[in-house]
Protein backbone atom coordinates (compact mmCIF):
# COMPACT_ATOMS: atom_id res chain seq x y z
CA UNK A 1 0.00 0.00 0.00
CA UNK A 2 1.66 2.94 -1.35
CA UNK A 3 1.24 6.90 0.11
CA UNK A 4 -1.21 7.17 -2.79
CA UNK A 5 -3.34 4.49 -1.85
CA UNK A 6 -3.13 6.02 1.84
CA UNK A 7 -4.13 9.51 0.47
CA UNK A 8 -7.06 8.00 -1.85
CA UNK A 9 -8.65 5.76 1.06
CA UNK A 10 -9.00 8.72 3.09
CA UNK A 11 -10.89 10.75 1.09
CA UNK A 12 -12.61 8.20 -0.06
CA UNK A 13 -13.54 7.54 3.21
CA UNK A 14 -14.45 11.34 3.78
CA UNK A 15 -17.18 11.18 0.63
CA UNK A 16 -18.60 8.27 1.74
CA UNK A 17 -19.09 9.07 5.33
CA UNK A 18 -20.31 12.18 3.90
CA UNK A 19 -23.00 11.21 1.39
CA UNK A 20 -23.98 8.35 3.83
CA UNK A 21 -24.79 11.59 6.21
CA UNK A 22 -25.79 13.31 3.18
CA UNK A 23 -28.74 10.91 2.53
CA UNK A 24 -29.73 9.95 5.87
CA UNK A 25 -30.07 13.21 7.93
CA UNK A 26 -33.39 14.16 9.02
CA UNK A 27 -32.19 18.13 8.59
CA UNK A 28 -32.45 19.19 5.33
CA UNK A 29 -29.82 22.25 5.43
CA UNK A 30 -27.59 19.23 7.04
CA UNK A 31 -28.11 17.71 3.97
CA UNK A 32 -26.70 19.89 2.02
CA UNK A 33 -24.15 20.96 3.67
CA UNK A 34 -22.95 16.88 4.29
CA UNK A 35 -23.04 16.93 0.35
CA UNK A 36 -20.54 19.66 0.44
CA UNK A 37 -18.34 17.38 2.80
CA UNK A 38 -18.78 14.90 -0.17
CA UNK A 39 -17.73 16.59 -2.72
CA UNK A 40 -14.64 17.97 -1.47
CA UNK A 41 -13.47 14.06 -0.33
CA UNK A 42 -14.77 13.12 -3.74
CA UNK A 43 -12.06 16.23 -5.30
CA UNK A 44 -9.56 14.69 -2.79
CA UNK A 45 -9.59 11.27 -4.72
CA UNK A 46 -9.69 13.38 -8.14
CA UNK A 47 -6.39 15.27 -7.09
CA UNK A 48 -4.96 12.02 -6.31
CA UNK A 49 -5.58 10.48 -9.83
CA UNK A 50 -3.82 12.93 -10.27
CA UNK A 51 -6.56 15.02 -12.62
CA UNK A 52 -6.17 18.43 -10.58
CA UNK A 53 -7.94 20.53 -13.21
CA UNK A 54 -11.14 18.47 -12.65
CA UNK A 55 -11.00 18.64 -9.12
CA UNK A 56 -10.80 22.11 -9.24
CA UNK A 57 -13.68 22.45 -11.50
CA UNK A 58 -15.39 20.28 -9.23
CA UNK A 59 -14.87 22.49 -6.27
CA UNK A 60 -15.34 25.22 -8.44
CA UNK A 61 -19.02 24.48 -9.66
CA UNK A 62 -20.58 21.85 -7.51
CA UNK A 63 -19.59 23.27 -4.41
CA UNK A 64 -19.38 26.75 -5.39
CA UNK A 65 -22.18 27.02 -7.47
CA UNK A 66 -25.10 23.79 -7.53
CA UNK A 67 -24.89 23.28 -3.14
CA UNK A 68 -25.16 27.45 -3.00
CA UNK A 69 -28.35 27.02 -5.29
CA UNK A 70 -29.70 23.73 -3.58
CA UNK A 71 -29.35 25.89 0.06
CA UNK A 72 -31.43 28.62 -1.72
CA UNK A 73 -34.18 25.98 -3.49
CA UNK A 74 -34.76 24.64 0.31
CA UNK A 75 -34.88 28.41 1.86
CA UNK A 76 -37.21 29.39 -0.24
CA UNK A 77 -39.45 26.41 -0.53
CA UNK A 78 -40.10 27.43 3.09
CA UNK A 79 -37.28 24.11 4.68
CA UNK A 80 -37.92 24.10 8.59
CA UNK A 81 -34.66 24.63 10.57
CA UNK A 82 -34.98 21.45 12.89
CA UNK A 83 -35.70 18.21 11.55
CA UNK A 84 -38.02 17.97 8.77
CA UNK A 85 -40.42 16.36 9.87
CA UNK A 86 -43.22 16.87 6.83
CA UNK A 87 -41.37 15.02 4.71
CA UNK A 88 -40.64 11.41 7.01
CA UNK A 89 -40.60 8.13 5.58
CA UNK A 90 -41.77 5.17 7.00
CA UNK A 91 -38.85 2.23 8.19
CA UNK A 92 -40.02 0.50 5.49
CA UNK A 93 -39.21 2.94 2.81
CA UNK A 94 -36.13 3.42 4.19
CA UNK A 95 -35.13 -0.17 4.21
CA UNK A 96 -35.92 -0.23 0.75
CA UNK A 97 -34.43 2.45 -0.01
CA UNK A 98 -31.00 0.78 1.51
CA UNK A 99 -31.70 -2.47 0.24
CA UNK A 100 -31.92 -0.60 -3.30
CA UNK A 101 -28.66 1.08 -3.17
CA UNK A 102 -26.94 -1.47 -1.45
CA UNK A 103 -27.81 -3.60 -4.73
CA UNK A 104 -26.85 -0.93 -7.11
CA UNK A 105 -23.57 -0.66 -5.13
CA UNK A 106 -23.26 -4.74 -4.79
CA UNK A 107 -23.96 -4.27 -9.08
CA UNK A 108 -21.63 -2.25 -9.99
CA UNK A 109 -18.77 -3.88 -7.73
CA UNK A 110 -19.21 -7.42 -9.26
CA UNK A 111 -19.68 -5.85 -12.49
CA UNK A 112 -15.93 -3.49 -11.91
CA UNK A 113 -13.85 -5.00 -9.56
CA UNK A 114 -12.81 -7.83 -12.02
CA UNK A 115 -11.66 -5.18 -14.77
CA UNK A 116 -9.75 -3.42 -11.48
CA UNK A 117 -6.59 -5.57 -12.03
CA UNK A 118 -3.45 -4.47 -10.25
CA UNK A 119 -1.30 -1.37 -9.41
CA UNK A 120 -0.46 1.09 -12.31
CA UNK A 121 1.56 4.03 -12.43
CA UNK A 122 -0.36 6.94 -12.00
CA UNK A 123 -0.64 8.70 -15.99
CA UNK A 124 -0.02 12.71 -15.25
CA UNK A 125 -1.76 14.67 -18.03
CA UNK A 126 -1.16 18.01 -17.39
CA UNK A 127 -3.75 21.14 -17.69
CA UNK A 128 -1.88 21.94 -20.90
CA UNK A 129 -2.21 18.96 -22.67
CA UNK A 130 -5.86 18.93 -21.30
CA UNK A 131 -6.76 22.62 -22.78
CA UNK A 132 -5.10 21.49 -26.29
CA UNK A 133 -7.33 18.68 -26.46
CA UNK A 134 -10.42 20.57 -25.52
CA UNK A 135 -10.05 23.17 -28.05
CA UNK A 136 -8.77 20.76 -30.45
CA UNK A 137 -10.40 17.60 -30.62
CA UNK A 138 -13.27 18.45 -28.34
CA UNK A 139 -13.94 21.85 -29.75
CA UNK A 140 -17.42 20.81 -31.02
CA UNK A 141 -18.99 19.04 -27.88
CA UNK A 142 -17.39 21.81 -25.90
CA UNK A 143 -19.24 24.58 -28.46
CA UNK A 144 -22.55 22.29 -28.02
CA UNK A 145 -22.30 22.78 -24.27
CA UNK A 146 -22.24 26.74 -23.76
CA UNK A 147 -25.60 26.49 -26.14
CA UNK A 148 -26.77 23.54 -23.41
CA UNK A 149 -26.25 26.24 -21.07
CA UNK A 150 -27.70 29.27 -22.45
CA UNK A 151 -30.72 27.00 -22.85
CA UNK A 152 -30.67 25.88 -19.69
CA UNK A 153 -30.53 29.33 -18.42
CA UNK A 154 -33.44 30.37 -20.21
CA UNK A 155 -35.62 27.44 -19.67
CA UNK A 156 -34.95 28.00 -16.04
CA UNK A 157 -35.95 32.11 -16.29
CA UNK A 158 -39.08 30.59 -18.31
CA UNK A 159 -39.67 27.69 -15.84
CA UNK A 160 -39.62 29.71 -12.60
CA UNK A 161 -41.36 32.81 -14.22
CA UNK A 162 -44.38 34.16 -11.83
CA UNK A 163 -46.70 33.01 -14.48
CA UNK A 164 -48.74 35.82 -13.66
CA UNK A 165 -46.59 38.50 -13.43
CA UNK A 166 -46.78 40.22 -16.38
CA UNK A 167 -50.38 39.28 -17.65
CA UNK A 168 -52.28 42.29 -16.01
CA UNK A 169 -50.50 44.68 -17.80
CA UNK A 170 -50.66 42.86 -20.96
CA UNK A 171 -54.46 42.47 -20.42
CA UNK A 172 -55.10 46.00 -19.48
CA UNK A 173 -52.62 47.13 -22.44
CA UNK A 174 -55.16 44.53 -24.93
CA UNK A 175 -58.35 45.73 -23.50
CA UNK B 1 2.01 3.48 -8.19
CA UNK B 2 -1.54 3.60 -7.52
CA UNK B 3 -3.95 0.09 -7.35
CA UNK B 4 -7.26 0.55 -9.65
CA UNK B 5 -9.41 -1.25 -6.89
CA UNK B 6 -10.12 2.05 -4.91
CA UNK B 7 -11.68 4.25 -7.10
CA UNK B 8 -13.72 1.09 -8.49
CA UNK B 9 -15.29 0.58 -5.07
CA UNK B 10 -14.96 4.11 -4.32
CA UNK B 11 -17.36 4.87 -7.47
CA UNK B 12 -19.87 2.00 -6.72
CA UNK B 13 -20.40 2.90 -2.97
CA UNK B 14 -21.19 6.78 -4.26
CA UNK B 15 -23.16 5.24 -6.79
CA UNK B 16 -24.92 3.19 -4.00
CA UNK B 17 -25.38 6.22 -1.97
CA UNK B 18 -27.24 8.46 -4.59
CA UNK B 19 -29.68 5.47 -5.63
CA UNK B 20 -30.07 5.50 -1.83
CA UNK B 21 -31.04 9.16 -1.57
CA UNK B 22 -33.02 9.40 -4.44
CA UNK B 23 -35.25 6.27 -3.71
CA UNK B 24 -35.77 7.28 0.24
CA UNK B 25 -36.31 10.57 0.06
CA UNK B 26 -39.65 12.79 -0.24
CA UNK B 27 -38.33 16.21 -0.10
CA UNK B 28 -37.79 17.24 -4.48
CA UNK B 29 -35.20 19.36 -3.38
CA UNK B 30 -32.99 16.31 -1.66
CA UNK B 31 -33.59 14.14 -4.50
CA UNK B 32 -31.13 16.55 -5.55
CA UNK B 33 -28.64 15.61 -3.40
CA UNK B 34 -28.63 11.77 -4.49
CA UNK B 35 -28.22 12.79 -8.18
CA UNK B 36 -25.22 14.58 -7.56
CA UNK B 37 -23.78 12.18 -5.55
CA UNK B 38 -24.45 9.40 -8.56
CA UNK B 39 -22.68 11.65 -10.78
CA UNK B 40 -19.59 12.20 -8.67
CA UNK B 41 -19.41 8.44 -8.71
CA UNK B 42 -19.24 8.68 -12.52
CA UNK B 43 -16.67 11.60 -12.64
CA UNK B 44 -14.79 9.35 -10.48
CA UNK B 45 -14.71 6.30 -12.74
CA UNK B 46 -13.94 8.60 -15.68
CA UNK B 47 -10.68 9.66 -14.15
CA UNK B 48 -9.65 6.31 -13.01
CA UNK B 49 -9.80 4.56 -16.32
CA UNK B 50 -7.17 8.30 -17.32
CA UNK B 51 -5.04 7.07 -14.44
CA UNK B 52 -4.44 3.59 -15.21
CA UNK B 53 -3.10 5.19 -18.74
CA UNK B 54 -6.09 3.58 -20.85
CA UNK B 55 -7.53 6.88 -22.96
CA UNK B 56 -6.82 9.00 -26.08
CA UNK B 57 -7.24 12.47 -26.38
CA UNK B 58 -6.73 13.40 -22.84
CA UNK B 59 -10.86 12.01 -22.66
CA UNK B 60 -10.30 11.10 -18.54
CA UNK B 61 -9.58 14.70 -18.26
CA UNK B 62 -12.32 16.19 -20.66
CA UNK B 63 -15.28 14.07 -19.98
CA UNK B 64 -15.37 14.86 -16.78
CA UNK B 65 -15.67 18.18 -16.92
CA UNK B 66 -18.65 18.07 -19.67
CA UNK B 67 -20.34 15.75 -17.12
CA UNK B 68 -19.83 18.67 -14.41
CA UNK B 69 -20.99 21.63 -16.68
CA UNK B 70 -24.20 18.91 -18.17
CA UNK B 71 -25.21 18.34 -14.56
CA UNK B 72 -24.87 22.15 -13.50
CA UNK B 73 -27.93 22.86 -16.07
CA UNK B 74 -29.66 19.74 -14.58
CA UNK B 75 -29.77 21.14 -11.38
CA UNK B 76 -30.71 24.61 -12.78
CA UNK B 77 -33.97 23.36 -14.59
CA UNK B 78 -34.72 21.03 -11.98
CA UNK B 79 -34.84 23.76 -9.04
CA UNK B 80 -36.14 25.83 -11.74
CA UNK B 81 -39.42 23.13 -11.98
CA UNK B 82 -39.16 22.56 -8.02
CA UNK B 83 -39.72 25.96 -7.26
CA UNK B 84 -42.39 26.33 -10.00
CA UNK B 85 -44.10 23.15 -8.18
CA UNK B 86 -43.78 24.92 -4.78
CA UNK B 87 -45.64 28.15 -6.15
CA UNK B 88 -48.63 26.17 -7.48
CA UNK B 89 -49.00 23.16 -4.82
CA UNK B 90 -47.79 24.72 -2.17
CA UNK B 91 -45.46 21.78 -1.33
CA UNK B 92 -42.92 20.20 -2.81
CA UNK B 93 -43.85 16.39 -1.49
CA UNK B 94 -43.20 13.95 -4.19
CA UNK B 95 -45.22 11.85 -2.57
CA UNK B 96 -48.08 13.68 -3.06
CA UNK B 97 -51.12 12.85 -5.18
CA UNK B 98 -50.50 14.90 -8.47
CA UNK B 99 -54.23 15.35 -9.21
CA UNK B 100 -55.12 16.94 -5.88
CA UNK B 101 -56.20 20.49 -5.58
CA UNK B 102 -53.94 23.06 -5.92
CA UNK B 103 -52.66 24.14 -2.25
CA UNK B 104 -53.89 20.78 -0.92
Amino acid sequence: MTALDTAFAASGVLAVVGGLLAVTTRHVVHAALWLVVALLGVAGALLVLGAELVALVLVLVYVGAVVVLVLFALMLTRAPVGPDLAHTVGPWRRLGSGLLGLASAGLLATVLVPLADGTVQRADVGSQQVAGQLFGTWVWPFELLSLLLLAALVGALAVARRPDAGAPSRRRGAS
Amino acid sequence: MIHTLGPVLLASLLVGLGVTGIAGRRNAVLVLVGVELVLSGALVLLVATQAAGADRWAAGSVLPLFVVTIAAAEVVVALAVVLAVFRQRGSIDLDARSDAEPGA
